[in-house]
């Protein structure tokens, strides 16, 4: 980062490195024009071929809207398991909790009207609070452990919610809820996408800005130091007790967030939208993007939602279309998590640390000398250490 | 060379000590106690509870009866990261640095209790005891040898400043030279006036440097002793100095 300070700077080396120093010291600010860039980009690239032909500019920027609920899922998933290496396989559990919250605060079903915006903040916290719910008891584990746990907890919420039938209507789910409104003007829920768009856009940047500020915060190393070696941490003078549970409180914040945008964009909810599915598909994101890394991890959930709700679908329409044998009567939809699996093991095979691997993963998987890493490894348990 | 060195008050007691690991009585009454500016050390066979005393001192493990008092004060409940900012430093068994952090990310880690001025100071009084860490400092810790690692564990413990250092077998797996080197620098430690609790196998080493210590045997302690008269005592000889 010296460089920022060297007279080499008009060469392109230099003008590279001073804005890589420029964007390492303002991260916020390239969050926000970064994130900003691509949300102005994406409504505009899908006017264009061969784009244009798969579906209407509304269309597509729905699916953008929906995309950008799993980014915020992969962003908060990606505290607990990326930054404080916890692997959390029940974390659809916490964006069920966020969404049945703005549901019971805003439908016909329990006659109570609450207005969207404070149920983002409550939403969260009631996410926080089932975070540390699950967090307590499982202090004193790890990896497998702790995996198998939270796998449990993924089940025994969505099932809760279908068998509470007096508060949920069970199966059936919840109908009607009141969509957001800014004074008088109530977000359409169909014809303009941008209202929705616009919000999950305000959402993903603050997020993102405040994950990268808690990242380089006292408590990002915290974090650090658990994953790492938690006995380690211990003796330098880490509560590692609080950093878990705060690790688990603001992953699980994020999910509630996004729960509530999902109740208020579908105005509808029911269980079976938070299966164990939405989990693993979540996780796939984060090791795909790159565990750790918020930048890596946004776009890893954006590409993984726009090859499961576009390319697959375009998939079987191309086919048909042009009419090959077998391929065509292939549902490409169907092997969606079979093409998960695949993308994973390949992953792991040829590139454990991610598409867009954090510095220090990088390091870590890339040495000459095979470092000891003791018991404590990857998290995952899947890399080849 | 221990002419000069002022030894104070008690600063750690340790009061009939029972700590347990589920079912397992680790620790079965264990009382001992270490003066302020004193070199003590803990010798014994594997599994005789070096190390759980040592974990039951730095909160990482707390005792089902018996106390720990650090200065006067119970503090056998206190939790560990609480007893690092009193001023109780652990250098855990097997050295447990950060292996994918570099050199001076451990260190700045070391610092997490202490202000940032108070981290640039302290690291560069770990450079001066250990330049050897300052050459590779932007290295990772689990990329360097055996004993750079051993001084990165000891120099990671110092940099809360504590009263009281724990060492837990620093001399594991070095080179007898390393094995020399890492003693001087705990005499070093202990000159500059950071009393040492000293866990060790190499029995001979351990008590050539320390004032005192404690021979502990199945959780209890067996024989203690100025460390001159334990290093001439037959038993010890016999035990631990691998003398026939």
């Amino acid at each position: 980062m010296s460089a920022a300070s060297s007279p080499a700077a008009t060469s392109p080396r230099g003008v590279r490195s001073r804005i890589g120093a420029f964007s390492d010291r303002h991260r916020s600010t390239s969050v926000f024009f970064g994130v900003g860039l691509a949300a102005m980009a994406l409504p505009l690239i899908v006017l264009l071929p061969p784009f244009n032909s798969f579906s209407g500019q509304g269309v597509w920027m729905d699916g953008f809207t929906i995309a950008g609920i799993f980014i915020l899922l992969a962003l908060g998933l990606n505290i607990v398991v990326g930054m404080s290496g916890l692997l959390d396989l029940g974390y659809a559990a916490f964006f069920a909790i966020g969404a049945y919250t703005y549901a019971l605060a805003a439908s016909p079903f329990t006659g109570i009207e609450i207005s969207f915006w404070p149920m983002l903040l409550i939403g969260a916290v009631m996410a926080a609070v089932f975070g540390i719910m699950l967090g307590a008891p499982t202090l004193r584990l790890r990896g497998d452990y702790l995996a198998i746990v939270t796998l449990g907890f993924g089940e025994i919420v969505p099932i809760t919610i279908l068998n509470l039938s007096r508060y949920t209507e069970g199966p059936n789910g919840i109908g009607g809820i009141t969509a957001p409104s800014i004074g008088d003007f109530r977000f359409p829920t169909t014809g303009n996408p941008w209202p929705y768009y616009l919000v999950m856009l305000g959402l993903i940047i603050v997020s993102m800005m405040l994950i990268y500020r808690l990242q380089d915060s006292r408590l990002g190393r915290s974090w650090m130091a658990v994953r790492e070696d938690e006995l380690a941490a211990a003796a330098n003078g880490i509560n590692t007790v609080t950093t878990k549970l705060l690790a688990f409180a603001l992953g699980a914040s994020t999910a509630g967030l996004a729960g509530v945008f999902l109740a208020a964009k579908l105005q509808t909810v029911t269980p079976n939208l938070f299966r164990f599915d939405v989990s693993f598909t979540v996780l796939a994101m984060v090791v795909l993007g790159g565990m750790g890394n918020i930048w890596g991890v946004a776009v890893g959930a954006f590409i993984i939602f726009m090859i499961q709700s576009v390319l697959l679908k375009q998939l079987n329409i191309f086919f048909d279309n042009v009419d090959v044998p077998i391929l065509s009567d292939i549902d490409f939809l169907q092997y969606q998590f079979l093409l998960y699996g695949i993308a994973l093991v390949g992953m792991m095979l040829l590139r454990p640390e991610g598409l867009f691997p954090s510095q220090r993963r990088k390091r870590e998987l890339h040495t000459e000398e095979d470092a000891d890493f003791g018991e404590h490894g990857d998290p995952m348990g899947a890399s080849p250490e | 060379m221990t002419a000069e060195r002022m030894i104070g008050d008690v600063v750690l007691e340790l009061r009939d000590v029972q700590t347990y690991y589920g079912k397992i009585h680790a620790l079965q009454g264990i009382t001992a106690e270490v003066r302020a500016g004193e070199i003590v050390t803990l010798i014994g066979s594997n599994g005789a509870g070096k190390t759980t005393t040592l974990k039951t001192i730095s909160g990482l493990l707390h005792p089902r009866s018996g106390s720990v008092h650090f200065e006067g004060r119970d503090v056998s409940r206190t939790s560990a990261h609480r007893l690092v900012r009193d001023g109780i430093s652990h250098a855990p068994e097997g050295r447990r640095i950060f292996s994918r952090l570099t050199v001076l990310e451990n260190l700045q880690m070391g610092g997490y209790t202490q202000s940032s001025k108070d981290v640039a100071a302290n690291i560069e009084h770990v450079f001066e005891l250990f330049p050897r860490l300052q050459e590779r400092s932007g290295q990772k810790g689990g990329t360097l040898s055996g004993g750079e690692q051993q001084m990165l564990a000891i120099g990671r413990a110092l940099m809360t400043r504590p009263k009281v250092l724990l060492l837990d077998e620093p001399s594991l797996g070095l080179s007898p030279i390393l094995i020399q080197q890492i003693f001087g620098i705990i005499r070093e430690i202990n000159a500059q006036g950071t009393t040492i609790l000293l866990v060790e196998q190499n029995a001979s080493q351990a008590l050539d440097v320390a004032d005192r210590g404690y021979v502990l045997q199945t959780g209890r302690v067996i024989l203690s002793d100025d460390a001159k008269v334990l290093a001439a005592n037959d038993d010890v000889r016999r035990a631990y100095l691998g003398e026939i």
